[in-house]
């Protein structure tokens, strides 16, 4: 275990460093780009969380997505609050949201789950028109970039790329802690048997209620900082699309898995554009081979599928090691 | 005073009687044997005192306390450790984690204190894990620590259920079956081993067995169902002598 320790750490180490000199080195653009690849990877871990960890289906985060996202934009647009402090207030909000939509949920398995809260990713939209003296209906609100603080010579692509990862590192770290510890195998051990999981005393339902509002307030956050970097929010942005592409990204990257979460992000950011280029005239189709070649050759998500070549190259040097390092982690859900 | 008393329990499915106005006693520190054929109610009896069946009738105390309106998930931290028959084990997660999860009950860190992994969070996963280290050694389980609960053979789950079973600390063990997919010298190890979890753990121990020869060995005392009712109770050597018991399992051999 202490073996793999140490080149994690190394790596970690040089990733955060690259990700703290692309701003440097890449035009606005690509820089916007990155910085909504860290936003989907937030709101990945959160859908992870639920789906991978816990075993509930969300077909609807991008609901939570756009609550969060609003409730930034409204703060901002109406009360001048700054950005920063809109970030907490949309998380804490979809916490409670979620956790309140997580409570009749409880009753909905599989299927059904995701039915109930496709329909939420249904319904959004449209509650977010009807309520056009606060949303700005479907012309949404426009919002202004914010520009770095104490002077910094950055510029507000620069600055915002800095703001999304700082806070993805933050909610990153917070993840793992908690998906690592107690509550992490009581909310894995639900997923694999909930009667046992009730039989060594964890209380099934609170902690799934507990883990969908947790989960809720990731996606939250995550469309708070949307709002701030794309600095525009409009309904439609929040279709239900949103919601399949976070659930492609997390079966993609690896559903029980939270470097899965960046690995998801960075498919649903690049891969379509990608698709683009090939093809014009069918896009989706391109993409499609994508997504099925991917599935094929990765069951297990790409963080899995890392995982695989990683033991398979650490085994043949250390053959006692990797019999214990089969992915445990990598399973999806039954 | 009794450790766990039952009184009249029954359970009904549809028309089915499952368990028709149970009642016995154990007493601390006692090894209560619980014989009978099969579909004669033993795993329904254990799955209603952890509260995951609802008794129609009759009442449960344990250490002289109503158990029978607590919540399933009450149970465990109550002093009520179980094992399952059929295996209910958490697959994807490795032995040792199926074990920690084990100790959930007597461990107290909450969401947030979890995520931001607070100092006292640290060292109480610390001793959860020292303890099922220190359980997975008493089992013969530390080779396969790491090793996901899938994918191990039966007998090595069976005991990884009782080690996490032993992490909740419990007063009561109920056992379903610990014998299962063992040969026949592994059973008179096993039958040292639950005398030695009694002796040094100071448990109570409530065991499902159809090896006769392990539960006449190892209890104190030996209730046997049938069809649901209890038919007889009493010492090993009582129990055997017993006419009704021994029509019982004839009647289930000739079937
Ligand atoms: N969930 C259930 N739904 C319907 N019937 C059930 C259920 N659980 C148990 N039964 C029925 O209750 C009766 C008692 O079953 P139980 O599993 O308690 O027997 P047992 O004594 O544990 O048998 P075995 O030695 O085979 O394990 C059987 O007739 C069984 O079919
Ligand atoms: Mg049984």
């Amino acid at each position: 275990m202490s073996g793999s320790r140490l080149p994690r750490l190394v790596g970690l180490l040089s990733l955060l460093l690259a990700a703290c000199a692309l701003p440097f080195v890449l035009s606005n653009f690509r820089l916007f780009q990155f910085s909504q690849v860290y936003i989907y990877a937030i709101a990945i871990l959160g859908l992870n969380m639920l789906t991978g960890y816990n075993g509930q289906f969300s077909l609807g985060h991008g609901a939570f997505y756009a609550i969060g996202a609003y409730v930034s934009a409204i703060m901002m647009d109406r009360w001048n609050i700054a950005y920063g402090w809109t970030l907490p207030v949309a998380g804490v909000l979809c916490l409670v949201v979620g956790f309140l939509f997580g409570l009749p949920a409880l009753r909905l398995e599989g299927l059904y789950l995701a039915l109930a809260t496709f329909s939420l990713a249904l319904a959004v939209p449209q509650i977010l028109k009807y309520f056009e003296h606060w949303t700005g209906g479907s012309q949404g609100i426009v919002l202004s970039k914010p520009n770095a603080p104490f002077g910094l010579k950055l510029n507000p692509d620069q600055w915002l790329y800095f703001v999304t990862f700082a806070v993805l590192v933050l909610l990153f770290w917070l993840g793992a802690n908690l998906l690592k510890g107690r509550i992490g195998r009581a909310i894995v051990a639900i997923r694999d048997n909930h009667i046992a999981a009730e039989a060594m005393g964890i209380n099934t339902a609170l902690y799934k209620s507990l883990v969908f509002g947790v989960s809720a307030a990731y996606t939250g956050v995550a469309g708070a900082l949307s709002a701030s970097v794309i600095a525009y929010v409009a309904p439609d942005s929040f279709n239900v699309f949103l919601s399949v592409t976070l659930l492609i990204g997390s079966v993609i990257g690896g559903l029980a898995s939270i470097s899965g979460a960046v690995f998801g992000a960075l498919f649903i950011q690049f891969v379509p554009n990608w698709a683009q280029d090939i093809s014009k005239a069918a896009p989706w189709a391109i993409f499609g081979v994508f997504l099925i070649g991917f599935m094929y050759l990765m069951p297990f998500g790409i963080a899995g599928g890392i995982r695989l070549l990683w033991i398979r190259a650490t085994r043949s040097r250390v053959p006692q090691e990797g019999r214990s390092a089969v992915p445990t982690q990598a399973h999806t859900t039954t | 005073m009794p450790i766990l008393s039952v009184h009249g329990v029954t359970v009904r499915f549809g028309g089915i009687i499952a368990l028709d106005g149970v009642s016995f006693d154990i007493e601390p520190r006692q090894i209560v044997g619980l014989i009978g054929p099969n579909g004669a109610g033993k795993t329904t009896l254990f799955n209603c005192l952890s509260r995951l069946y609802i008794a129609a009738a009759g009442t449960v105390s344990f250490e002289g306390a109503p158990l029978l309106t607590q919540p399933a998930h009450r149970i465990a931290g109550l002093g009520i450790g179980r094992t399952f028959q059929n295996l209910a084990l958490f697959p994807t997660q490795t032995v040792l984690q199926n074990v920690m999860v084990g100790a959930h009950c007597r461990t107290s860190s909450d969401f947030l204190s979890n995520a931001l992994k607070l100092g006292w969070v640290a060292r109480e996963e610390a001793a959860c894990r020292a303890h099922a280290e220190e359980l997975l050694d008493f089992l013969d389980l530390g080779l396969v620590a790491h090793h996901p609960a899938a994918g191990l053979p039966f007998a090595t789950l069976k005991r990884v259920e009782l080690a996490r079973a032993l992490a909740s600390r419990p007063k009561l063990l109920l056992l379903d079956e610990p014998a299962g997919g063992l040969n026949h010298e592994e059973v008179g190890t096993l039958g040292a081993l639950i005398q030695r979890i009694r002796t040094e753990r100071g448990l109570t121990i409530l065991l499902v067995e159809h090896h006769m020869s392990l539960v006449m060995q190892v209890s104190d005392k030996v209730v046997v169902l049938d069809f649901g009712r209890k038919i007889a109770e009493g010492t090993p050597a009582e129990v055997r002598r017993n006419p009704e018991v021994i029509k019982a399992y004839l009647g289930s051999e000739a079937a």
